[in-house]
């Protein structure tokens, strides 16, 4: 982890419902596609952690949803603001020895840190198969981001307003793979936890505190113990974890 | 050359600034950021007799000027935290350490300070009994006089080292809970534990907690720490350690013109992950400012007479 400032380079709607924001700054921290950045924004108390869509020496990247008042705060920060970030928080993705095919099942926002893993997939000479989920053709985005690192990509909305009609899932019970990584919200963890036939690793997500381990407000339980979400997560491999019952 | 030192119960502290227990871990976290032993000393995660895992998530919610936790105890318990947290802490941490002890029962706070006793490098040992976050234990110990007598005096027959009682903000007269305490042989008093709160989530019209109510903290808090600290300052005779929302170094001296001995840093650990060092850093020049040579000379000085 570090602690630093950094300069936002741009900040601007990628479609109706998602924005995207480069910082630029010492990235020397980020070890792993899946590992996440927690951002102080003026006036609020609690960072915003942010889960990093890409990076390279000189910046990263984050794509955002306006869900609340920080959120809608950011939206309107322009080019040149100094941000105070904690970068290079969490394990993150990692590629296990021998996995040749792996399938990547993005949800929303979930669909940001797989373009990451994507690149460093490609980088190690495997190609993933991109499933992209989003709930309507108003939020697609990075279907090309995939398909130009030459990856077989599938897009579904929800509503079938765009790409293939249904869920990550119906894709993933068609297709042949021998791993998944997944980043999306809970009922797509429970469908895929039903489909998928290989291990795999899932990141959580969950109201945090510090975002570096201090505080415990993030913990979940798993098959070996307690676990923090922002410390010893976000990623977690699907033998370790404790799946909640359905309120 | 501002003299930053300080005394609690015969120990010498460098700094008065303690790292406040819930926000600090084990210290490991830190460890890697900076040279903790920067630190006047810091409060190790609440330690209960067993393992808890604590409560459901979401525990944390924003407020204006601060967050509420419902955290609920999480901790490995007192055997584990002896066998396998302390010996890593002292390769990272060179001095006394305090130790926090939450409990459900009398019985179980003694036995959980009965085997902290015996652990050299622990320099005070903190007794929580005004967490909020727990049911039927806690808070419940800390918002009684005979209650949190009855703690204090078991004890304080169970170990030789100073003990602190850490007092709840959530009471009618904090005054007559921290005498209870002194007369039962307290060494000194840490105030105050985070104030209960309760934030709504707009669009699932529901509580943002899952466990409802949690304990706000952060720089909201301070003026009503500091307004408490006066109170009791005025009451006992025993050092206060005093904390709530202390983020800076003229926070410290603020809360120490209340009549705080020392003081503890919280929330704003959480938020800024190297605040105390920079809160140390920054003492002896707004010392200067002010003023100040003796940091030890400051201690009640808002009192009139």
């Amino acid at each position: 982890m570090r602690q630093g400032t950094y300069v936002i380079r741009s900040n601007e709607p990628l479609n109706v419902v998602y924005h995207r924001m480069i910082l630029e700054g010492d990235t020397s921290a980020i070890t792993a596609p899946g590992q996440f950045v927690n951002i102080k924004l003026e006036s609020f108390p609690l960072r915003r952690p942010m889960s990093i869509h890409d990076w390279d020496e000189s910046g990263f990247c984050v794509i955002y949803k306006p869900v609340g008042r920080g959120t809608e705060y950011m939206t309107a920060l322009p080019a040149g603001t100094a941000l105070d970030v904690l970068c290079g928080l969490g394990n993150g993705y990692s590629l296990p020895e021998g996995v040749r095919r792996p399938l990547l099942l993005g949800g929303g926002s979930g669909c940001a840190p797989l373009y990451a893993l994507a690149k460093a997939c490609v980088g190690k000479g495997v190609k993933p198969t991109a499933v992209l989920g989003y709930n309507t053709k108003d939020e697609v985005y990075g279907e090309d981001l995939f398909a130009r690192l030459g990856l077989e990509t599938y897009v579904t909305t929800a509503d079938g307003s765009y790409g293939r009609a249904g869920f990550v899932t119906d894709v993933m019970s068609e297709l042949e793979y021998d791993y998944f990584f997944t980043c999306g919200p809970m009922p797509m963890y429970r469908a895929i936890e039903r489909t998928a036939r290989t291990s795999g690793q899932y990141s959580f997500e969950e109201r945090m505190g510090c975002g570096f381990g201090a505080c415990m407000g993030c913990s979940v339980m798993t098959k070996s113990g307690p676990r923090r979400v922002c410390k010893d997560g976000p990623v977690f491999r699907r033998e370790e974890i404790l799946w909640p019952t359905q309120a | 050359m501002a003299d930053t030192s300080v005394t609690l119960n015969g120990i010498k502290l460098d700094t008065p600034v303690i790292a406040a227990s819930g926000t600090f871990g084990y210290g490991y976290e830190f460890a890697e950021l900076y040279d903790i032993d920067v630190l006047g000393s810091f409060s190790f995660k609440g330690t209960t007799l067993n393992p808890r895992f604590g409560n459901p998530t979401p525990r944390i919610a924003e407020c204006d000027s601060g967050m509420i936790n419902a955290v609920g105890l999480q901790n490995p318990g007192v055997d584990s935290v002896i066998a396998e947290e302390l010996p890593k802490l002292l390769r990272v941490f060179h001095k006394p350490v305090v130790a926090n002890v939450s409990g459900f029962s009398v019985e179980e706070y003694a036995r959980t300070c009965e085997k902290l006793d015996a652990i050299e490098q622990i320099g005070w040992i903190e007794v929580n009994v005004s967490c909020p976050n727990v049911h039927g234990g806690g808070m419940a110990f800390g918002t009684q006089p005979e209650q949190a007598a009855a703690v204090t005096r078991a004890v304080k027959t169970v170990t030789r080292k100073p003990v602190w009682i850490k007092l709840s903000p959530n009471v009618t007269d904090i005054v007559t809970i921290a005498r209870a305490c002194e007369d039962a042989g307290a060494d000194g008093l840490s105030l105050i534990n985070t104030m209960l709160g309760m934030r709504v989530d707009l669009r699932t019209k529901k509580p943002i907690i899952a466990n409802k109510m949690g304990g706000y903290s952060g720089p909201g808090i301070r003026p009503v720490a500091q307004r408490m600290v006066y109170q009791v300052y005025e009451a006992v005779s025993i050092p206060l350690i005093g904390m709530g929302g202390i983020a800076s170094a003229e926070d410290v001296i603020e809360m120490m013109l209340c009549g705080a001995s020392a003081v503890q840093v919280g929330t704003a650990n959480l938020i800024d992950p190297y605040a105390c060092q920079r809160i140390i850093a920054d003492l002896p020049g707004v010392m200067n400012k002010y003023g100040i040579d003796n940091l030890k000379t400051i201690t009640g000085g808002a009192h009139c007479g």
